[in-house]
């Protein structure tokens, strides 16, 4: 064994031992404890869990990736997923906190006085939700596949078994616990390579500040972000510090999508309800934001050294010298060994044995490139989740470093499927069977259902885990248009319009999640099948046809006609009873929360 | 508690709100995204500005914000009287 695989497996090991002992110490016994931890959860640590419940696979191993290879444009991630909190803390939490139940689709049900909305809910989140945990599977399968040097299948299977026991042992109860233990564990992993790459570069420890700082390199002298933005505009890659996604529109809107739908995200907004007061929800939403925040802002400077890295690995010289150009042969390991995972793929297309990485999108560099000899990029594929995995090794730091690093991805991917899974089975097991179908079912009995769910919402996402619709974060992004456009409109109407109804509610959520799945659809084919895409171009339906916003964006658009069709219905048809009206008086005043209760 | 006050209690809730959004979307949407480009040409250190709102400066101002709301609300909650203590 080398001396990394034996860090890698202690490390991971280790923190396996600590999640599976918590798991067995913190055993869920009641509705109450499986649901919401019993409620007496201490604000700075429902924070914390909250981050680690939240950052997800996506926030830990593609996001760095995305904003190195997106730069500018990737930052609507930055400000949609942290910008969301502020609308969380503002809108929903206190108010939902107030009302004091254990699911989101029970606080539909209540205010808007209808079991058809409550349905309607569920199926809501268990769209969002499963759509989200597709992106937590392939994370594990990317973590586990590097890790134990198996299949990106076989990783699947393998995480899927560890979420399996963790999901079902613990409960809100255990998952609370582990998910402070995951939080450090993955904000060590995170920070501690980005520090090391800092001081490097920039010889700064601080990344955030490093970032900003001067690049210490070859060529050194002018500012770390002016460098990269020489180095990849000179091969013909748009510049960093600039590069738009899509269009400033597309920008504004994506942003938007990923705030409200994070906002909207039920296993998040359930972690607040673990709180004993009003007052602890607003500043444990300002906690989680502060251990977030962390890892948010060390991304960006991951992200953009890691790219730097990247490019000067392989362009050791001046761009077009023959000897510019890496050997392949003499590729480093960390390279080798992400060719094996299949997330790296070299072509040596002009046989030089040297390898050229390149823009060869971009016509007038291609052309100029052509005259080097060079005939197409040749990393034909650099996938954005190996960014943060393979870092410290392209950075060339210790082993003890990496096998953080693996730990911490997979606390991350866990943390955050069992938050999923916790959501998706209690919506079965509280909303569906307790709530509409069985409503005298014994607590015990709901416990066990609840249990049941889980094992039927891990096999369904294991199965989406292997037919993945896109990288990691894709699918989330899509996770986050569909809360977006269902659930977080439906829930700030109910506690901000007493006038809010609910024929106007159902037909609300319904519209607002039709439309976005069907743009969605639209471009990604029906539930994700290829080949059953349906763009028409000839009526005007192109690739993003709706003023060129994407797909993952179109969340706002939802949301917006969520609101719309939901107040105009409300105006039409007859108003909410008056216990209704007194309902959201209440939850307006912080005074008289309990600890959240079953009835 | 009287219509009246629960009714003061509630603008002035939204009033916070209104103010404090009004931040939250000029620091992000405003200086991160619809006036990137100008700003870009301030640099703070090696960050041009515009790009440092987008990356980093609009997260510090959410954390901030959310505090502030928090001892803002409670002050609220004292004065009239709703709090849960």
């Amino acid at each position: 064994m080398t001396p990394l695989e034996l860090w890698t497996y202690s490390i991971v090991g280790a923190t396996f031992a600590i999640y599976i002992g918590i798991a067995i110490w913190a055993r869920a016994k009641t509705t109450g404890e499986f649901y919401v931890a019993g409620g007496g959860v201490h604000p700075v640590a429902n924070g914390m869990a909250t981050a680690a419940d939240w950052m997800s696979a996506a926030s830990f191993i593609s996001m760095a990736g995305m904003l190195a290879f997106g730069g500018y444009g990737a930052s609507v991630f930055l400000m949609g997923w942290t910008g969301g909190y502020v609308l969380l803390a503002l809108l929903l939490a206190p108010y939902l906190r107030k009302f004091g139940k254990f699911t989101v689709p029970e606080f539909i049900g209540d205010r808007y006085y209808s079991q058809s909305a409550r349905v309607v809910a569920v199926i809501c989140l268990i769209l969002a939700s499963t759509t989200y945990v597709i992106g937590q599977m392939t994370g594990i399968g990317v973590a586990f596949s590097r890790f134990l040097g198996v299949t990106y299948e076989m990783g699947i299977i393998v995480g899927m078994g560890i979420v399996a026991i963790y999901a079902i042992l613990g409960g809100m109860k255990g998952i609370t616990y582990t998910q402070i233990a995951q939080y450090v564990v993955l904000i060590l992993a995170y920070t501690i390579p980005a520090i090391f790459i800092a001081l490097t570069l920039t010889g700064i420890a601080i990344p955030q500040i490093g970032l900003g700082g001067n690049y210490l390199g070859e060529g050194g002298g002018i500012s770390l972000l002016d460098k990269l933005d020489q180095v990849v505009t000179d091969l013909g890659f748009k510049q960093y510090t600039t590069q738009v996604m899509g269009s400033t529109l597309n920008m504004f809107v994506y942003t938007l999508s990923l705030m409200i739908g994070t906002a909207g995200l039920p296993h998040v907004i359930i972690r607040f309800f673990t709180v004993p007061t009003v007052k602890d929800a607003r500043y444990s939403a300002g906690w989680a934001l502060v251990f977030i925040a962390l890892l948010y802002t060390t991304a960006p400077a991951v992200g953009a050294m890691a790219r730097l890295n990247l490019m000067e690995t392989i362009q050791i010289g001046e761009v077009g010298s023959p000897t510019g150009n890496l050997v392949y042969d003499e590729r480093p390991d960390w390279f080798k060994r992400w060719e094996t995972t299949g997330l790296l793929k070299f072509e040596d297309k002009n046989g030089d044995g040297r390898i050229q990485y390149y823009n060869d999108a971009n016509a007038d560099f291609a052309a100029q490139a052509e005259s080097f000899g060079w005939q197409g990029n040749e990393m034909v594929t650099v996938n954005n989740d190996i960014i943060v995995m393979a870092n410290p090794e392209i950075a060339r730091l210790p082993a003890w470093v990496i096998a953080l690093v693996v730990a911490g991805g997979l606390a991350a991917a866990l943390s955050t499927a069992a938050g999923l899974l916790l959501a998706i089975s209690s919506s079965i097991s509280h909303d569906l069977l307790k709530g509409v179908m069985m409503p005298r079912i014994s607590e015990k009995s709901e416990l066990m259902a609840g249990r049941l769910a889980m094992i039927g919402a891990i096999v369904l996402a294991g199965y989406l885990g292997f037919n993945p619709p896109g990288f990691a974060a894709g699918t989330v992004a899509l996770a986050f248009g569909l809360a977006a456009s269902s659930l977080f409109p439906a829930l700030m109407l109910g506690i901000f319009s007493k006038r809010a109804n609910n024929v106007g509610a159902i037909a609300g959520m319904i519209s607002g999640i039709t439309i976005t799945l069907l743009y969605v659809f639209q471009h990604k084919g029906i539930f994700f099948v290829s080949g059953t895409e349906f763009l028409m171009p000839e009526i005007g339906m192109g690739e993003d046809w709706f003023f060129g916003i994407s797909p993952n964006a179109f969340g706002a658009v939802g949301a917006l006609v969520n609101f719309t069709v939901a107040i105009l219905v409300a105006k039409v048809t007859a108003p909410p009873p008056e216990a209704i009206q007194h309902l959201v008086e209440d939850v307006r005043i912080p005074r008289g929360s309990g600890t959240a209760v079953s009835h | 508690m009287t219509p009246d006050k629960r009714s003061a209690y509630w603008k002035a809730n939204l009033r916070l709100l209104t103010i404090l959004l009004i931040i939250w979307f000029i620091v992000s949407y405003g200086f991160g995204i619809l006036l990137v480009e100008p700003m870009n040409a301030i640099k703070l250190g090696g960050y041009p500005l515009g790009f440092w709102f987008a990356q980093q400066g609009s997260i510090y101002v959410f954390v901030v914000l959310i505090f502030i709301y928090a001892a803002m609300m409670g002050r609220l909650d004292k004065k009239f009287d709703v709090d849960e203590d």
